[in-house]
């Protein structure tokens, strides 16, 4: 299963690659004009996300080198231990990739390795961390591209979705772990 | 989108006066360096997307799209009422989509970008986000994902004796979250302005 998954995801795009282009030439499409014509399109695109990519790159580079981040993140780690909850079933080194995640995609994945190495790939911390990691997106970075591609400036209340979905995908990878992996 | 994003500057200059001297110096880099990493980020993407934005309008052209955007009709139809038949947002959600669930990382934001280009020309008031871009959007940022490769990779690294066991767990969760975020989207759903 896994085995087959993995051929399919290596060869998508390949597939993909060649058969527009073969089926478009078979049926009479000026398929190198036609191309050239969209990825113009697609350059303008990609240059007219920069100023949103600009605005929230500064807000979370300003917001993480001043250290506000670490002091969010630790006063969560000590929330959650006033609140009751145990080590042994949500690590509090988990919780500051929570927060990190749905704000920075490569400062997530940083801390990620960061964790990994100093609790162990293997360890609880590790595994919730590693499925926090994989089955959420970060969220503020997709909104940015998204909506500035299109010049969408007032998001309505995909905000609050992104948010209240990651969320529930850290409960679900704390219940999951210890469902599936822990037996607990 | 404005309360959030002032509130990250705010918070963080007024942090860094907190910590005095030091802390002005480290946000100023800050800013600099967010700012460069965002052009340069753009300018990584912008090949990719121009290539999948060609190739998505050969893919139109060619009868591909109307194909590719049939298959999944049904579903479609169900999430994002309001998208009419054979229109082309059709093709590249679905296209979108596909990328999200196997882990196409570079393929799946170029596909998504289209699939917002296409949606915007549904939308009746530019400037603010339909509701099928919120829907579309509410499927996109909780990542459906079948195949966890970052992570496997960056566990595989770190000496795990089992890198891809987290598989398991990581599908269970995406399909909580963005089963959470279909329903999240449908509750905070309002008519849009002007009918439909």
């Amino acid at each position: 299963m896994m085995d087959a998954l993995k051929a399919l995801s290596s060869w998508a795009i390949p597939a993909a690659v060649a058969a527009i282009p073969l089926i478009g030439w078979l049926r009479g499409v000026r398929v190198y004009e036609v191309f050239c014509q969209g990825a113009k399109e697609g350059f303008r695109t990609a240059v007219a996300i920069i100023p949103y990519l600009i605005a929230m790159f500064v807000a979370i580079g300003v917001f993480r080198s001043s250290g506000a981040f670490d002091i969010l993140a630790e006063s969560l780690a000590r929330a959650s231990a006033l609140l009751g909850a145990h080590p042994e079933v949500l690590p509090p080194e988990v919780l500051p990739l929570a927060v990190l995640r749905p704000l920075s995609g490569s400062g997530a994945l940083g801390y990620l390795a960061e964790l990994l190495k100093e609790k162990g790939p293997d360890s609880l911390a590790g595994l919730i961390a590693s499925t926090m990691q994989g089955s959420t997106e970060t969220t503020f970075y997709i909104l940015t591209v998204y909506f500035g591609a299109v010049g969408v400036t007032r998001p309505r209340h995909s905000v609050a979705t992104g948010l209240l979905a990651d969320f529930a995908g850290f409960a679900a990878s704390v219940y999951f772990v210890h469902r599936l992996l822990i037996g607990g | 989108m404005n309360l959030v994003w002032t509130a990250l500057i705010v918070a963080g200059v007024g942090f860094a006066i907190v910590q005095g001297e030091t802390g002005g110096e480290r946000v100023t880099q800050g800013i600099v360096n967010g700012a460069k990493d965002a052009v340069s980020f753009a300018f990584g993407l912008l090949g990719i997307i121009a290539f999948w934005s060609g190739m998505m309008r050969v893919a139109e052209e060619a009868g591909v799209a109307r194909f590719v955007g049939r298959l999944l009709y049904p579903l479609i139809r169900l999430l994002f009422p309001g998208i009419p038949k054979d229109h082309p947002a059709n093709a590249s959600i679905t296209m979108a989509l596909t990328a999200n669930l196997l882990g196409l990382g570079n393929a799946s934001t170029p596909l998504g970008l289209k699939a917002m280009e296409d949606l915007a020309r549904l939308n009746r008031n530019p400037g603010v986000a339909s509701n099928a871009m919120c829907t579309f959007l509410a499927l996109t940022t909780s990542s459906l994902t079948l195949i966890p490769g970052t992570v496997i990779a960056v566990r595989a690294a770190a000496g795990s004796s089992s890198p891809a066991a987290i598989v398991g767990s990581t599908i269970a969760a995406t399909f909580v979250s963005t089963l959470v975020a279909i329903l999240v989207d449908r509750l905070l759903r309002r008519p849009e302005g002007g009918s439909r």
